[in-house]
This record gives structure tokens, sequence and C-alpha cells, in this order.
């Protein structure tokens, strides 16, 4: 296989979305290479990053130090006090002890779901975009479809059908992951689309390369902010289906995650009885974590569209004003 | 017309791809519910001659003697016919039945509610978006945090201050059950007073997204030229406002819309467990629970059915108000 483009060549090149009027940065600000890759540290990021990364360390290693989540306790419903920093629940187990496991739970569904969904719609959207003819319409009729199929509806009828002692957590992932990775799927034919009339992609073609190899070593590289905003918008959304899943009672069987929590909290008629330590902490966590990639995914979206991009202390004045326009018409199509 | 052809074209295919779905879902699972289904049927009373499984066979699939195809064409058949079989967990109603009393429900609040929130969305995203920089822009950053907020959870703590702590609105249910229904003004009292807490957490849960898409397309229309003219012109604030900037930035957040429906009714699932209302989101969950696998398919279809409907209609309507799209398709 001979090597006619320096495989960095595509690194070189502006993120895509770029090419469409784009505002003359100045050189300054700009960065190439690997470093264009990366978001600008802003407040925003550190935010989004600090929620996360506490709230990951809580999962990861909090179930270390906590007791056993579901040790029986004859103290039934306390408020949070000395022995029990966050209150015990009805039957006495630690709230505390629980959160942790179940922060644990919810993460691990979060990124399987994550991965799996990046992975599908990588593959419906980028190879439907990159070959084109029938093969993209069969694609993008697919990805259409799916999207207006009701999910939540179509989950719990899957659900439903499969044995309680059959649902697993993977089995939920599954089923999370085959309804939710429609959109991502739309915006990545979308991009790729527009990367593939690049003269270097054309130019990799024309020199005889393999359409795997020009997906893979061209177009791939170019996608890596996108697919990880889409990465970090899919591990939301199982978070938060899979919560509204366990809280329905149509959760994974054998894995405790915040969903379930908040189940039982609902059926031990924690709001009843005022017994905020055990439905809001649970909640909290979900926000939380939810602000923080959300917040990173806003940082993400600087690089998939530069001009969104702060002009920072130099004014570039009214050049940009028309800047959040793509980002308008992503946020509703998220 | 080549547009509303190819519109209509995908909504049948994506029809055709729900019903088939439905079809295929209980057939590729494991266990058989059929026999489920038998069982609770017996436990119920009722009579279990073999006329009813050869229906639920027909429904489900547990009838290996048929082949797929020929299964397939039946249950096409059943469903042209309006037949869904019959309802264990209200046995003896048709499913039909169960859903047409479930419906009204939903559709007023559910539907009631996403308006609310959508022109109120608009509404607020048109001033902010106009005052950019102002204070009303600090707004902004909560809707980032509202939006990860589990709708649910939202709703269970608004529910424990607004009615079990202040008393303001009843807690459960869709009316008053010593009340009888009918267009009597104490039913319809009761029935607005008990959807107004479950409206209100739909709205709150629902209006940022509409307001920050609505707020940046506002900053980019606000400089586009024909706004310059307008200014220059000497047009009222207000007119310019309004006829100019908002008509033209309300039109990605109408398209947007369409692809919310579906998530407007995955949130009336939430909503009618939380409250306990009687509206059909409620109705598919009490169906998953009582393995009511006939009532469950029924519901499931109507959903997808009113779903598939409501963007058809949207679509259409974007067509007819910004003819671009009708032209680059």
């Amino acid at each position: 296989m001979t090597s006619v483009i320096p495989p960095s060549s595509g690194l070189e090149d502006l993120p895509p979305g770029a090419e469409s009027g784009a505002v003359p940065s100045p050189a300054s600000t700009r960065r190439t290479g690997w470093r264009a890759m990366l978001p600008t540290w802003t407040p925003k990021l550190a935010i989004g990053l600090g929620l996360v990364v506490a709230i990951a360390l809580f999962g990861l290693i909090g179930p270390v130090f906590a007791g056993n989540p579901d040790t029986i306790r004859n103290i039934g419903l306390t408020a949070p006090g000395g022995d029990h920093w966050l209150g015990t629940t009805q039957t006495g187990q630690d709230v505390l002890d629980q959160l942790t496991h179940a922060t644990r739970g919810s993460l691990q569904i979060g990124l399987l779901v994550g991965v799996m969904a990046t992975a599908l719609s990588a593959v419906f959207g980028v190879i439907g975009g990159y070959v084109g003819g029938i093969v993209d319409e069969v694609f993008s009729l697919f990805s259409n479809v799916m999207l207006v199929i009701p999910g939540l509806p179509l989950v719990i009828v899957i659900s439903g059908f499969v044995p309680a002692d059959q649902r697993g957590s993977w089995t939920i992932a599954l089923v999370l992951a085959l309804t939710g990775w429609a959109a991502a799927a739309r915006v990545l034919r979308a991009q790729t689309l527009s990367l593939r009339n690049r003269d270097y992609v054309a130019a990799a073609r024309v020199a005889g390369e393999k359409p795997w190899r020009v997906i893979c070593v061209e177009i791939l590289p170019n996608l890596l902010p996108v697919l990880a905003s889409q990465f970090v918008f899919s591990v939301i959304a199982a978070i938060l289906s899979e919560a509204g899943l366990s809280f329905l009672g149509l959760g994974a069987s054998n894995s405790s995650t915040l969903g379930t929590m908040l189940y039982f909290a609902q059926n031990g008629f924690a709001l009843q009885r005022a017994a905020w330590w055990w439905f809001v902490p649970p909640g909290l966590i979900i926000a939380a974590f939810g602000c923080g990639l959300a917040l990173i995914n806003l940082s993400l979206d600087e690089i998939i569209n530069p001009r969104l991009r702060r002009p920072g202390r130099k004014r570039v004045g009214r050049a940009t004003s028309g800047s959040s326009r793509n980002h308008a018409v992503r946020s509703t199509v998220a | 017309m080549r547009y509303y052809a190819r519109k209509i074209g995908f909504y049948l295919v994506a029809l055709w791809a729900a019903v088939t779905l439905n079809f295929f879902i209980p057939r590729m699972m494991p266990g058989n519910p059929v026999d489920i289904l038998m069982a609770k049927l017996q436990q119920r009373g009722g009579t279990v001659d073999p006329s009813v499984r050869r229906s639920y066979e027909l429904l489900l699939g547990a009838d290996r003697s048929d082949s797929l195809a020929r299964q397939y064409l039946s249950y096409l058949g059943n469903l042209l016919h309006g037949d869904f079989g019959v309802s264990v967990s209200s046995y003896p109603a048709k499913v039909s039945d169960v859903i047409g009393q479930s419906l009204p429900w939903t559709i007023v609040l559910i539907g009631l509610a996403t308006l609310v929130s959508f022109v109120l969305g608009l509404v607020l995203g048109t001033l902010v978006g106009w005052k950019r920089g102002s204070w009303l822009d600090s707004i902004i950053p909560s809707t980032t945090v509202l939006a990860a907020v589990p709708y649910f959870w939202l709703a269970l703590i608004l529910a424990a201050l607004l009615s079990s702590t202040l008393h303001w609105f009843p807690l459960l249910g869709g009316y008053d059950v010593s009340l009888s229904m009918g267009w009597n003004w104490s039913f319809i009292s009761s029935a607005v007073s008990h959807g107004i807490l479950p409206a209100l957490t739909i709205v709150i849960s629902s209006v940022g997204g509409w307001l920050l898409g609505m707020r940046n397309m506002m900053v980019s229309t606000a400089a586009e030229d024909y706004i310059l003219t307008a200014r220059a012109k000497g047009l009222r604030n207000s007119r310019i406002m309004i006829r100019y900037a908002a008509r033209n930035a309300a039109l990605p957040s109408v398209a947007g819309f369409a692809t919310s429906l579906g998530f407007v009714v995955s949130g009336s699932v939430m909503t009618e467990q939380v409250f306990s209302y009687p509206g059909i989101g409620g109705r598919l969950l009490q169906a998953v629970e009582n393995n009511d696998y006939a009532l469950m398919q029924g519901i499931f279809l109507v959903i997808t059915v009113a779903v598939l409907g409501a963007n058809l209609l949207v679509d259409l309507l974007y067509g007819l108000i910004d003819p671009r799209t009708r032209a680059s398709n």
C-alpha cells in the first residue's frame, strides 16, 4: 500500500464545519495538529470536568469504603446523623452506601450504552455517508425511521417481553443502545458528506486506497470531535433513560443504579413520609453528572464549530455575531 | 408535489417498520407469552376456548405450525380490522376500548402542556435573544442544569413540595373519584385541578430547550441585513423584533417541534406514572406489570401512529411556511 498521502494530512485540516464562511481567526489563537482536537480551557470545561471526575471517583472508589448497601438494620427510616451521614431507608439500609454502589451501576450502564450507540451511529452514519448511493438511501431511511418511532414506549414494550430474571444489565444496555443511536447517525452522515468531497479524500480515492482505509485513516480522525460529542451525549441520554426505566420497575434485575434507588424510594413512600435524604441525593447525582457532561459537550462543540469560539481578548467585532446559528440548529436536533 | 409525496412515503415506511417491529418483538423474545396470557385469563374466569387461544397466537406468535410469512399476513389482517385482541388486565374489555378510554386524558394533558411550553419557550427565547447581554441572559446556564435533571425526579420533588407539603394541588389521579364522569362543572373543575401539577412539571422540564434554541436563532437573525434595513426605515423596535426577527428565527424551532413529539410521549409515560394519571402511558405500564401483552402492543402501536401522524402534519405545515425546504428536497 503506497502512502501517497501523508497520514497526518487530515489532521492539519480545519475540523469539519469550519469551511462554510469561516471567520478568519487571529493567527495567535489558531492551533494545529492534535492540539486542535483538544477543547480550549474555559471555566465551563473546568466545572464540567470537575463534576464528572468527582462523581466518577465517587462511583469508582466509594464502594470500596462503603459498607454493604443491603445490610438491614432494626432502626427503620432515620434522618441523616452521625452514624449514617445520609440517613437510612425504611428497612434501615444506609443511603450513602447504596448511593456509592448505585452511582457505579449507573456509570457502567452509561458507558456501555455510550460505546455501543456511538459505534452503531458511526457504522450507519459514516459508512452510509461515504459509500453513497443505495446504501446511503437505505441507511439514512433506517436511521430516520428509528428516529421517529418513540423510543421509551419501544423500550418498555421490549423490556416487557423479556422475563424479569433474564433482564440483566447487558440486555438493558443493548436495548438502550439499539433505540438511541439514530440522532447521532444523522449528524455523522452530514459531516461525512462534507468530508468526502474534500480534495485529500478524493486524492486518496484516486490513488487507489481501499474504502475502509479511506474511512479509517482520512475520515474518522476528522470526525473525532463529533464522535466525542456524540459519545458524551449518548452517555447522558443512557443514564437518564436507564434511570427512567429502573424507576418504572423495568430496569436490569441484577444491578443497582440510581434509578432503582429512586424506584424503591417511591415504593417506600419516601415522598409522603418526607424522607428527602432518600430520594433527593440520587436525583442530584444524575443531574450533576448530566450537567457536567453537558458542559464538556459545549466545549467540544467549539472544536466542531470554531465559529462558536469566543474571540478572546481581541474583539473580532461584527464578524462573529452570526456565530451561534449552527449551534441553534444543533441544539434543536439534540 | 414531489416534496409531499416523499414525506408521505417516508411516514408510510416508518409506520410499516413500527408494525413489523411490533410483530417481531414477541417472537424474538424468550418465553411463551401466550401460555402466561391463557393462565391469567383462566384466573379471571375467562373461557379459554380454542378460538381465543388462536387469536392470541396470531397476535403474539406462539403458533409454530404456521410459517412466519403466513403469521405475518394474518397479523396485518387483524390490525386492519382494528382487532387488537382482548385485554387481560381489564377482562373482558377489548384492547381498543381500553385505549379509547385513556387516550383523551393523555392528549389533553400532554398536548396542552407541550403547546404551552413551546409557546412560552419561543416568547422567552425571543426576548432573551433580542436583549442579548442583558441580565436576561443569566437564565441561559440554568437551562443546561434543567436539561440534565431527570424529568420524573423533578416531578417527584415538585409533588413533594407543592402537593404533600403546601397542599396546593391534589397529588394523585386525574379527577376526584367520588365524582361521576361527565360534562358537569364539578367533574371538569376537578379534572382541571388534578391536571395543573402534572402539566406544570412538563412545562418546567421542557421549556428550557425551546428557550435556548430560539434565543440562539434570534441572536443570529438579529445580525441579518434586513433587520438593519428595518431599523434604518425607523420601524418600531417591537415590530422589528416580532415581525422581522422572531418570525424567521422561529422556523428551526417549528421543525424541531416535530422531532420532539416522540420525546413528549415518553414524558407522558413518566408523568402518568408519577401522578397515577389515567392516561395511555400509565396504562402501558399497568399492561407490562400484568403481562397484558395484547394491550401493550396495542398501546405501542397507537402511540407510534399518533407520533408519526403528528410528525407528518408538522412536516407538511413546515413545507407550507418555509418554501425553501420544498425546493432543497
